[in-house]
């Protein structure tokens, strides 16, 4: 089982304060108890690692599942979402349950959530409990065990306040925690391993701060200076983005490491008389980093960014730092952070509408008197305070504002001088804001320009905003410009992003006929559309008709050519060829009467049977090759065959007619 | 005077012509006959020719050339089969025939291929 934590954040600008209202709150290790856990499973995954079989579910996920659920609970309740009291008494028998398991002295921390009335029968293996976490503290090595046993002392201690609870070793605890610093501000886990890490910074300050509060007689100051400088060392590491957000990144990610340094300072602070003096403007800037956060997606980042936002937004809001609530009105060293925005960031020139400012803690409550100054060349004395709606107006409008961006650079003065070491806010806030107005157009005029030379051949003038035609002549030799100003309510120009010009056919859209346009006269419509985001109006000034007409004819084009390569001949008229079909039959006929009149006969055709067989053949086969009308091969083919058939009938009837006639001859 | 005798003299040819034609044997008048279908064949052709345009000038001369050339044939079928003609004496006119038909398919051919 493996615990992920994820860094995936979304940016998202400007940086506004969480709004919800605050309680005091109680707040359970949850992260702490889940850190253990993953750590106690990487450890049991390194010796096992060979092995890699799988394992049902254990104990430990119960753990974490508690975790996570515990973790999601106080967020909730951070952001003053859920208040159901239920939930807070089931989780307790829960937690009482898991109590009863071996380690039960890191479940100790749960167990604070429950109100102390319901756990009185539990007195006993309360003061069991503790006893195993001072004894525990005493023997501690890593840092995570001192981590764990004071801070759950600190919790027991700050739950049942009548119970008197001290670390008895505190002199002797506190330099063999500080033994695990570094000089570069950083902290290892244990003695033997080297590997070091912010996140361990911040786990070192809480259990420090723990120490200290827990110490019945004090730590030696010369202690708690190395540390105020260890501290100032860690800062030295600190990360910036360019929009002035501070974060501290380690292996961790920058939400968790981030979160942990800030437990860990605000705790300390509170914690040490003398306070800390850290750079305002860095607070200011992981306030900043947070607020940018978004939505974590993760439940871990979410319950890191919320509980760090409630340490920054007010002391009493760390967990750590319940018991010292009698002190925070005096010792208030940690100084919150004061984060100004806007709700919108356009001023409407039309409306004149005043600028409004909120000026508010990370997690949204009020903030004490101060007045908000606009650091820019602009005529602008100062702000009122609405105090209903929590916002600032500037006094008056600023005169000379003209449509455009700007960046208007904000300065926070608070009223008492007292609330100076109290509250931090950062030295200018930048803003970008965008002025709009109504954009008028004037001076629009149409020209036609010879296309080389750019001259220009004629121009008139026409009122956009007015339903009026021009007509204008141009061949497609030339150009139409259309040329108009636009300008601002102060009289200046403005350029806007985007210009459309359309020109509309009266039969059809403008954008088929592109290529035709040099002919096609006829009416237009003109439609020019200004795009930007600053007008508040787009100008949409529709034109009506232009009549552009054409001094040179229409070209179109030619029938389409299809090729052929000759022209066909002329093939006489039908009839003609019917008739003189008729006249090539008349000679035929006329050789057929002329046989009848000279009296032909077939008297000598053969009667006999065999004779008369291929006499018919004879001539059956003349007309079978007088009717071939195939092509040259195929005919010469069967002409092959049908004459060798010829050739023999043929032979027999002609060899029996001679003979007969020969027959005859002789008798 | 002369044109008087010049044209009894064509009259008295063209009779004696008559006569003498009426003389010659019946198998040669039929000859003579098919010779006078195939010419006219030919000349009606030649004159849709004239008139139509000479286009597919394949198929005229195909037309043209079978006429001819039948009449040609018979022509010599004739000479070989006349019993006055001393050359041709032992030839029998069955062979003759026999030639006839064979040239004429031969040139049938030709021609049919020739059309187009």
């Amino acid at each position: 089982m493996v615990l992920r934590f994820s860094s995936s954040f979304a940016l998202s600008s400007p940086h506004s304060p969480l709004t919800t209202d605050t309680r005091r709150l109680h707040l359970p290790s949850m992260m702490v108890g889940g850190l253990l856990r993953f750590l106690v499973s990487l450890l049991a995954v390194a010796i096992c690692n060979a092995a890699s079989i799988s394992q049902p579910i254990s104990e430990s996920h119960r753990s974490a599942a508690l975790d996570f659920a515990l973790c999601t609970w106080r967020t909730l309740e951070i952001l003053g979402i859920d208040k159901k009291s239920d939930l807070s008494s089931a989780t307790c028998e829960n937690v009482v349950k898991v109590l009863a398991s071996p380690s039960s002295a890191l479940r100790v921390n749960g167990i604070l959530k429950c109100k102390s009335g319901e756990d009185v029968p539990k007195v006993n293996s309360w003061t069991l409990s503790v006893s195993k976490l001072q004894a525990r503290a005493k023997d501690a090595k890593l840092l995570l065990d001192f981590y764990y046993s004071v801070r759950g002392l600190v919790l027991v201690k700050e739950q049942f306040s009548g119970t008197d609870l001290s670390l008895a070793d505190a002199e002797a605890i506190f330099p063999s925690i500080k033994a695990l610093s570094q000089s570069d501000g950083r902290w290892r886990y244990s003695s033997n391993n080297p590997e070091s890490s912010t996140f361990g910074a911040g786990l070192a300050f809480e259990t420090l701060a723990g120490v200290i509060s827990l110490a019945p007689s004090g730590i030696d100051q010369s202690m708690i200076q190395t540390l105020k400088t260890g501290i100032l060392k860690l800062f030295d590491r600190i990360q910036k983005y360019d929009d002035g957000t501070f974060y501290f990144d380690d292996s961790e990610g920058p939400i968790s490491t981030t979160a942990s340094v800030i437990r860990g300072l605000t705790s300390f602070s509170a914690s040490e008389s003398t306070g800390l003096n850290l750079p305002g403007d860095k607070i200011v800037g992981l306030a900043k980093f947070f607020l940018g956060v978004g939505i974590p997606g993760d439940a871990k980042d979410f319950f890191n960014q919320i509980d760090a936002l409630a340490c920054l937004e007010d002391n009493r809001q760390c967990y750590f730092l319940a018991l010292f609530m009698q002190f925070l009105f005096v010792l208030f060293q940690f100084s919150v952070p004061l984060i100004l925005s806007l709700p919108s960031t356009v001023i409407s020139l039309t409306k004149k509408e005043l600028l409004k400012v909120k000026v508010s803690t990370v997690l949204g409550s009020k903030a004490p008197a101060l007045s908000v100054k606009v650091a820019e060349a602009l005529n602008s004395k100062g702000s009122k305070f609405d105090a209903d709606s929590a916002t600032y107006f500037l006094d008056s409008f600023p005169k000379n504002l003209d449509v455009g961006k700007y960046t208007f650079v904000f300065e926070i003065l608070l009223d008492e001088s007292a609330n100076e070491k109290a509250y931090v806010t950062e030295a200018q806030t930048k803003v970008p804001i965008a002025a709009t107005g109504a954009i008028s157009i004037e001076n629009a005029e149409t020209a036609v320009l010879d296309s080389d030379v750019g001259s220009v051949e004629s121009q008139k003038k026409l009122d956009l905003t007015k339903d009026e035609a021009v007509s204008l002549s141009a061949n497609h030799l030339q150009k139409l410009r259309l040329s108009f100003q636009l300008t601002t309510p102060l009289g200046l120009v403005f350029k806007p992003h985007q210009a459309f010009l359309k020109l509309k056919h009266e039969s059809q859209d403008f954008l088929g006929l592109v290529e035709k346009l040099y002919y096609l006269s006829g009416k237009y419509e003109i439609q020019l559309t200004i795009g930007d985001d600053l007008p508040e109006r787009p100008e949409k000034a529709p034109l009506p008709p232009l009549q552009p007409t054409d001094p040179y004819s229409r070209y179109g084009p030619k029938a389409e050519i299809s090729h052929i390569f000759c022209v066909p001949e002329k093939l006489p008229a039908k009839k003609v060829s019917l008739v003189f079909l008729g006249l090539i039959v008349l000679p035929f006929i006329g050789f057929l009467i002329g046989l009848t009149r000279l009296g032909a006969n077939i008297k000598s055709f053969p009667s006999s049977i065999g004779a008369a067989t291929s006499a018919l053949l004879f001539h059956g086969g003349i007309g079978a090759v007088l009717l071939l009308y195939l092509d040259l091969f195929t005919t010469l083919k069967a002409l092959s065959l049908l004459g060798v058939f010829l050739l023999f009938v043929g032979h027999s009837t002609l060899s029996h007619l001679a003979a007969a006639s020969n027959k005859l001859k002789s008798a | 005077m002369a044109r008087s005798s010049t044209s009894k003299d064509a009259q008295d040819l063209f009779h004696s012509l008559r006569s003498a034609y009426t003389a010659t044997p019946t198998n040669l008048k039929i000859i003579d006959m098919y010779v006078c279908f195939a010419v006219f064949t030919a000349l009606i052709q030649v004159a849709y020719m004239a008139l139509v345009g000479s286009f597919p000038f394949n198929s005229f001369l195909s037309g043209v050339l079978s006429c001819i050339g039948t009449a040609v044939l018979a022509v010599c079928l004739r000479i070989q089969v006349n019993k006055e003609n001393k050359e041709f004496k032992d030839l029998a006119p069955e062979r003759a025939f026999a030639d006839f038909v064979l040239c004429n398919l031969v040139l049938h051919l030709v021609i049919i291929n020739f059309l187009g």
